[in-house]
């Protein structure tokens, strides 16, 4: 174990080195979602009834931050080492896949909360959503940030480049993040688009997430919860066995 | 049960078609200074890696100090220190901090007595607290070997460490790996310095395309593979009896091989009874570049790449 714990710090030493870009920007970028959008749709929607449309975002875009966050850590911080080449310290040290595993994703896991509590303490400035199910809030925050920083692992370990990773986030996280809810209830998308929704394990993150603050939800927040951990229990399965057999780490 | 430092049996790898080691068996004992040496894609690097477990066997076992690479890795790797061939460095930190991650890498804490020792061995003590992307590549060279020895492994590897380094950064290097050698510790070198090799190394292996060529003591692989070589510059004509020791002869001046010192006192007793007087002299010590060309072959892309080792 304590080599499992050495690395873990060496991962959470390295989003702290970098901290500006690693935790606040990300925290400002919510934000400046949060100005905008707000400011230009709070007019025109009220999605679930007697909730302002800017406290309805706030839950969106923590979630999305944790989320984004949790992905970028491990997989950027992979590809990196993979990059340089200083991956090999690691490989040459007594670390199991599983420490090696738990190491990343658990840093990952880490900043993506923290990003995520960082949006959502900057937006009490400007609305204070309420928290009806705290337990749920911190329930699907763990395990949206498992999920992400296991497919992160897969991603770093996967690509060979830069712009393979980039690709991976451009083509694949951002659009099923963009179409998860963030900025609406999917009761108001047209029906094909609604049932293409429920296809996006990100919408099942975001509703149960967000069921937490309102106690509302566009479906059962149970259901979200068995979608989700199975998502992630895939992606974890995944992970490990590519570690495992040293996928593109030891040839 | 002594084990040995590293015992490789019948290891086989290949990337594609590429057969990278072929059957390679190869067992080296404790304290040894050990060489291993061949051209480029020889299936030197491939061999360190199977050991370190940067790469997986094919085929074959590897063990070091009885444990198997990769049945036994967690073991293997606490008792083997590499120094990898490719000057990489983690940019996020600090020599100290690089020192002190690799330290627990290996599940050890409080290892700054022994990192500071380290550091002063290679020099690096000013630099502790300088950021590594901060460091020139000769410094950068010296914290790769440091971070090998952060656990202080009996066992250590140094896959072609000298490369583009300065010459007192090579001796002070070598200082410090033969009193870590005489203080027990095994190393394993691959080098394409021939001299460096000839110089530290009690035995050496060659391989050539996967397989090993050569194996035996520096001493052994020098005399029998070339052996000595006496140049004569004489008042008249070779006795007839010395010409199957002839290499070469120009007007007046031969070139005899001799099987050893002592054959030397036997041409010289020819030389007399026949009456020939010697008008010159010298002696040729053979040297791992003849050994290494006869054995990769003379063939005209063989001698272009021996001269740029």
């Amino acid at each position: 174990m304590p080599s499992f714990y050495s690395l873990l710090h060496k991962e959470m030493f390295r989003v702290w080195k970098v901290g500006f870009q690693t935790l606040l920007a990300p925290v400002l970028t919510a934000l400046l979602y949060l100005l905008i959008f707000s400011h230009v749709l709070s007019q025109h929607i009220e999605v679930y009834p007697g909730v302002h449309y800017t406290a309805f975002l706030v839950p969106g875009l923590a979630m999305m931050s944790v989320l984004q966050n949790a992905f970028a850590n491990s997989s950027s911080s992979l590809i990196q080492s993979k990059i340089t080449g200083n991956i090999v310290f690691v490989l040459l040290a007594p670390i199991a896949y599983w420490e090696f595993f738990a190491a990343y994703v658990l840093a990952s896991m880490l900043r993506g909360l923290v990003v995520g509590v960082g949006v959502y303490m900057a937006a009490l400035w400007f609305v204070q959503p309420p928290l009806q199910f705290p337990m749920w809030i911190i329930l699907f925050a763990v395990l949206g940030s498992a999920m992400l920083s296991s497919l992160g692992v897969v991603a770093g370990l996967w690509a060979e480049k830069f712009d393979q990773l980039a690709g991976f986030q451009n083509f694949i996280i951002m659009p099923l993040t963009f179409l998860s809810g963030i900025f609406y209830s999917i009761h108001s998308l047209p029906p094909f688009w609604q049932m293409l929704s429920r296809f996006n394990p990100f919408f099942y993150m975001i509703d149960g997430f967000r069921y937490g603050f309102f106690g509302v939800s566009d479906i059962s927040p149970w259901t979200s919860l068995m979608i989700v951990s199975g998502c992630m229990l895939g992606i974890t399965l995944l992970s490990l066995r590519l570690l495992k057999s040293g996928y593109k780490l030891r040839h | 049960m002594i084990h040995p430092a590293i015992e490789v049996h019948q290891a086989r790898k290949h990337y594609g078609a590429i057969k990278a080691l072929d059957g390679v068996s190869l067992r080296i004992e404790q304290g040894e200074f050990f060489g291993l040496l061949g051209p480029n894609g020889a299936g030197k690097t491939t061999l360190i890696n199977l050991l370190a477990g940067l790469a997986l066997p094919d085929g074959g076992r590897l063990s070091v100090l009885g444990h198997d690479v990769v049945k036994e890795y967690r073991a293997s790797r606490r008792l083997l220190g590499m120094v990898p061939q490719e000057l990489v460095f983690d940019p996020f930190f600090t020599v100290r901090e690089t020192l002190r991650l690799q330290s627990g890498f290996f599940g050890l804490r409080h290892n700054d007595a022994w990192i500071d020792e380290v550091m002063h061995h290679l020099d690096l003590t000013a630099k502790a607290n300088t950021n590594m992307r901060r460091l020139s590549g000769g410094m950068k060279r010296r914290v790769l070997v440091a971070q090998a020895l952060v656990h202080k492994p009996p066992v250590i590897v140094l896959d072609e460490p000298t490369a583009g380094v300065d010459v007192e950064l090579r001796q002070s290097l070598w200082r410090f790996i033969q009193q870590l050698n005489r203080d027990g510790h095994t190393v394993l070198l691959t080098t394409h310095y021939l001299e460096e090799a000839e110089a530290l190394c009690t035995r050496i292996a060659m391989l050539k395309c996967g397989q090993i060529v050569a194996l035996d003591s520096t001493q052994n692989l020098l005399a029998n593979l070339t052996g000595y070589r006496v140049w004569l510059k004489l008042a008249g004509s070779l006795p007839d009896t010395l010409l199957k020791q002839v290499v070469k002869q120009t007007e007046g001046s031969h070139l005899l091989t001799l099987s050893s010192y002592h054959a030397l006192e036997l041409v010289l007793a020819e030389l007399r009874v026949a009456g020939v007087a010697i008008q010159e002299m010298s002696l040729q010590q053979p040297d791992l570049e003849e050994v290494f060309l006869s054995l990769v072959g003379r063939t005209s892309s063989g001698v272009k790449h021996a001269k740029l080792l």
